[in-house]
């Protein structure tokens, strides 16, 4: 008994500091999303949807859009790393897909900027090679930069998992079907996929929040209408001290990453059943 | 099957070579800009190259030192006080019978769970009221937050992979648990603790988000300062400041596998 008092005691400032530095401003900013004037009511909910819908659409059509792309990659770089017979091709992948993990999104933010813009190093590059004249240029700093920038930086990290979990399937049934004469793309459609989704699942909700609370990336790259709620969340805060509209914006970006998670439970259920 | 290999050996090179060039073209973008003293349109590289600009950077009266100090004081702050707390929870999650343990792992991933958002807007006018707001330590304790679910996910997995008979046979010849917990477990979780305490640091040299709100104007970090630059169009400077940000990362990203052995990382989450 006295072992367990211990435990607890041991758990306890850790788990405080989560509660009152993140668990409680979350109830607050729920409570907040509803706070009109001196009562409660829905008219934060109201302003927003009239100020803001395209961005909610605008928001969630990104970030769906990075996710599938982020889904296909991942499953394309991890079935190479599974499948692939030529061993230095193998190795080269493996080195190269990672580099973006690490960077943080501040730095993605800035390095795409300079990089996908209208006279950046990309345009540049094309026009000298003869492939554009410089009228030809476009920018990519719009949803284009954001959701590049989103699959850049959140690739290596999902392949990373479903690397991973294609690395520790049992190979007997993969060799066997290589046997029997079917194709690699067969193969990692029909055997390797169907055994990670799971973990393919966890990954890309993960990477779901993520880009749902990124702020730099929109703000760097996309600041101006439409943009992502992150920024309109900003926007709010500095421009106007709107907190009840910034806290009704961030509900509803709660809740659609709670829908998202949703979809997950229910799949998950469903998979045990 | 020879002519077969020759056949692929063109796409394969080719994808390989695209894939190179969309990670690497950004990042030789960048090394260019922190060494361009003239670039414009529709100039493929650089006019002219030099260092002028990183001698404003790190001149002394350059609010980039001073970034770069307050970035560091509030990463190992961060460090000290993220792993202050997951030192013994790690250790009562991994070792002691715990009510509710895994609903306890969970708890720490809350912060990651949720978009965060909206947390920092609320904690930043928290901390206005009580006077936090703009302090470092404001600052330390929002990156705390951010860092504690690697700190105790972490510290659990590396306290889980010591073995507990080290730490018994230590106990039956007389050491007492405080000095059992010393000079055996400690030890042997150090380079797991490591990972977790680099992991932190880099989480909180990293962060924008909880800095932006909380922090600024007053605590001026490393990724605040490379915001104010780059909206204000001065690359080059943001540029510097973005590779110092990214130099520790991409090291930790070539290291993390020696810290990290796979016998702990196994344990991660469990």
């Amino acid at each position: 008994m006295q072992k367990r008092l211990l435990a607890i005691l041991l758990v306890i400032p850790a788990l405080v500091m989560i509660v009152l530095f993140f668990i409680v401003p979350l109830g607050a900013s729920i409570v907040g999303a509803f706070v009109v004037g001196d009562s409660y009511g829905l008219g934060n909910f109201s302003k927003s949807f009239e100020l803001y819908s395209s961005d909610m659409i605008f928001t969630v059509l990104i970030v769906s859009l990075s996710t599938l792309l982020i889904g296909l990659f991942s499953i394309a770089i991890g079935g190479y790393l599974t499948l692939g017979e030529n061993p230095r091709a193998v190795a080269v992948l493996r080195w190269l897909y990672r580099w973006p993990m690490f960077i943080p999104f501040i730095v993605v933010g800035q390095v795409l900027r300079t990089f996908l813009a209208k006279n950046g190093l990309m345009n540049n590059i094309l026009v000298s090679l003869g492939v554009l004249t410089p009228l030809q240029t476009i920018g990519f700093l719009d949803w284009r930069g954001i959701v590049i920038a989103f699959v850049w930086k959140q690739t290596p990290f999902v392949t990373l998992l479903v690397a991973g979990a294609m690395a520790s399937l049992d190979r007997s049934t993969i060799e066997a079907a290589r046997n029997l004469g079917a194709s690699r793309l067969r193969i990692l459609i029909e055997i390797v996929l169907p055994q990670i989704t799971g973990t393919l699942l966890v990954g890309l909700i993960l990477s779901f929040v993520t880009m749902m609370s990124v702020l730099s990336v929109p703000l760097m790259i996309n600041a101006q209408s439409p943009t992502m709620l992150t920024a309109d969340i900003a926007f709010r805060i500095n421009a106007h001290g709107d907190y009840g509209v910034a806290n009704a914006l961030g509900m509803i970006s709660l809740l659609l990453t709670a829908g998202v998670a949703l979809i997950y439970l229910r799949q998950s259920v469903k998979e045990r059943s | 099957m020879m002519a077969r290999i020759d056949l692929w050996w063109l796409p394969r090179a080719l994808v390989l070579g695209l894939l190179a060039f969309v990670i690497f073209g950004p990042l030789t973008n960048l090394l260019l800009w922190t060494v361009a003293e003239k670039w414009y349109f529709p100039h493929m590289l650089p006019l002219e190259y030099g260092f002028s600009f990183w001698q404003r950077v790190f001149s002394p009266r350059g609010n980039a030192m001073e970034s770069l100090v307050t970035s560091i004081i509030v990463a190992s702050l961060t460090v000290v006080v993220a792993l202050a707390l997951a030192v013994p929870a790690g250790y009562a999650l991994s070792r002691l019978k715990l009510p509710f343990r895994s609903l306890i792992l969970l708890a720490f991933l809350i912060p990651q769970a949720f978009p965060n958002l909206p947390v920092y807007v609320n904690i930043a006018r928290f901390f206005y009221q009580i006077g936090l707001n703009g302090t470092i330590m404001g600052v330390v304790l929002v990156h705390v937050n951010h860092g504690l679910v690697y700190a105790v996910w972490i510290a659990t997995a590396a306290f889980s992979a010591v073995q507990i008979d080290l730490e018994e046979a230590a106990r039956s010849i007389g050491a007492g648990p405080l000095r059992a917990f010393r000079d055996v477990t400690l030890p042997l979780a150090a380079p797991g603790l490591l990972a977790s305490a680099i992991f932190v640091f880099l989480e909180s040299l990293d962060e924008f988000t909880g800095s932006y709100f909380v922090g600024a104007p007053d605590v001026n970090t490393l990724p605040l300062l490379l915001y104010t630059a780059g909206s204000g169009g001065n690359y080059q400077i943001a540029s510097i400041t973005a590779l110092l940000l990214l130099i520790p990362s991409i090291g930790f990203m070539l290291v993390v596998e020696r810290f990290l052995r796979a016998d702990v990382l196994s344990k991660v989450g469990h």
